[in-house]
């Protein structure tokens, strides 16, 4: 045997540590996808029920899940016309709304458009064209809850959450933020429960149709305001943008009208 | 257990503590220790890496090329931790969420490549594997005790549940914003080593750098 540092020998091992590694490592991800996939969608799912007020954590177990989420039914959403999708478009475009991936699609320029600067209140700099919307339908067909997923830039990130509104298209019934970097303890309060529980019942349109909903320094009164974060201003306000950018014109503005005036 | 294991297993966690001493693998003592909950799983991360990782460098020591060495070792700890990455992912998620990044950086965590250096290339694949078990716990003392501190003091709580009444939920604690800030872990961290080594002086480094005398007599006015 040649000796072990000779170039021969060191080429060798090199391969077959890589071999050994790579095929340890793919084997790994290849029986573990199942299981990572479930859980994303899982949690996912837990995210748009708890901005629905469906699922509190504390008390509900995972296990219901399914069980609840199956009240909701996915659509797509076009956000330049305000229309569902319809069968034969999203066969077009290739989207399921099961499936449909609204965060990897943000980087995908058949899917999404840069927002022009003074457009971009929340920050985001690209849009999808295409939303996940899910629906929660009464026996008789009609609209009972909307859950449409919103983000905005805070202090040091941008936030995601959903924003849960009752049939109206009006009034809200709950949000929930599920990713965010906002400091600990001061902006990081979005997502405690009794900040959350000041937003059941506020409204987010004037009698003129236009975004009246917003978050304020100090107290909040009427069915317009939220109190701000104490401590957080750039937070509140983080929050306000994305509430005015998505329920606005831009946003899912033109679809709730549709889907009211219908 | 002979005495010699023993100690390999027992001496990391006090007298040669990897973060009180050696002060390695900081960056993550920072990062993770704002809850217990995800303390915890980061240290049976860390341990179950440093363990593997020695275990498997010990037993292909003697095949290694020196100009590979380093990659060798890289390559195996690498594995090891996206490994452990895909499990936290596929069986706890929720934490494995919490700690993001961190899981992966374990990767460049000065613990395990310097155990892996400094231990398992001398010493056989058994005796290499309770080292980095022993150098894993040394870590976790240090981790937890840092986590019990911030969690309770910065959020009122252990392991989420609520200890002391936070005064937003209508308690009277009101809760310590710093212990949740990176910069306290390093305090908590300073009183811990200083604690270490008032008990066992030998720890205390030499002075490296002395104030030298003057060379020329005081001048006088």
């Amino acid at each position: 045997m040649a000796s072990k540092d000779s170039v021969s020998f060191t080429v060798k091992i090199a391969l077959l540590l890589c071999v050994v590694c790579s095929i340890f490592i793919s084997s790994a991800a290849v029986i573990l996808k199942p299981f990572q996939e479930a859980n994303k969608t899982l949690d996912r799912n837990k995210n748009i029920l708890a901005a629905a007020g469906m699922f509190n954590p504390d008390v509900n177990s995972d296990s219901e899940v399914d069980g609840l989420f199956a009240q909701f039914t996915p659509r797509i959403v076009d956000l330049n016309s305000g229309e569902f999708l319809s069968d034969a478009q999203m066969a077009d475009l290739g989207i399921n709304p099961v499936s449909y991936d609204q965060r990897a699609a943000i980087n995908d320029p058949q899917l999404s458009d840069a927002i022009p600067g003074e457009e971009d209140i929340a920050s985001l700099k690209r849009r999808v064209r295409y939303a996940t919307v899910y629906l929660v339908e009464g026996s008789n067909g009609e609209i009972e809850d909307i859950v449409l997923p919103v983000s905005g830039y805070g202090l040091w990130g941008t936030m995601y959450g959903y924003l849960a509104l009752e049939g109206d298209g009006n009034t809200v019934k709950g949000i929930g933020f599920y990713e965010q970097k906002e400091t600990p303890g001061l902006g990081g309060e979005v997502t405690n429960p009794r900040w959350k529980g000041l937003w059941p019942g506020k409204e987010v349109y004037d009698d003129n149709g236009n975004v009246a909903l917003s978050v304020i320094k100090g107290v909040g009164q009427g069915v317009h305001q939220v109190d701000g974060l104490a401590g957080a201003s750039l937070t509140s306000r983080g929050v306000d943008n994305l509430i005015e950018y998505w329920m606005g014109p831009k946003g899912f503005g033109p679809f709730l009208k549709n889907l009211t005036n219908s | 257990m002979s005495v010699d294991t023993k100690s390999i297993l027992i001496k990391p966690i006090f007298s040669n503590n990897p973060i009180g001493l050696q002060i390695l693998g900081v960056c993550s003592a920072l990062a993770v220790t704002t809850s217990l909950r995800v303390a915890i799983v980061m240290c049976v991360a860390l341990t179950v890496v440093t363990a593997c990782s020695n275990f498997f460098i010990a037993m292909v020591r003697n095949y290694m090329p020196s100009s590979i060495r380093i990659i060798i070792q890289m390559t195996i700890i690498a594995t090891l931790v996206i490994a452990v990455d895909q499990l936290l992912q596929a069986f706890a998620y929720g934490i494995s969420k919490q700690l993001s990044v961190f899981v992966g950086l374990i990767i460049t965590n000065c613990i395990v490549m310097g155990r892996a250096e400094a231990f398992a290339m001398k010493n056989p694949p058994g005796i290499s594997f309770l080292d980095g078990i022993g150098n894993g716990l040394g870590y976790s003392v240090v981790l937890l005790t840092v986590a019990t501190i911030r969690e309770l003091f910065g959020s009122g709580s252990l392991f989420g549940i609520e200890i002391l009444p936070l005064v937003s939920n209508g308690g009277w604690y009101q809760p310590n914003g710093l212990m949740l800030l990176a910069p306290s872990a390093f305090f908590i961290i300073g009183f811990l080593i200083w604690a270490l080594r008032t008990k066992r002086v030998e720890q205390v480094e030499k002075d490296e750098f002395h104030i030298a005398p003057h060379t020329i007599a005081e001048a006088s006015h």
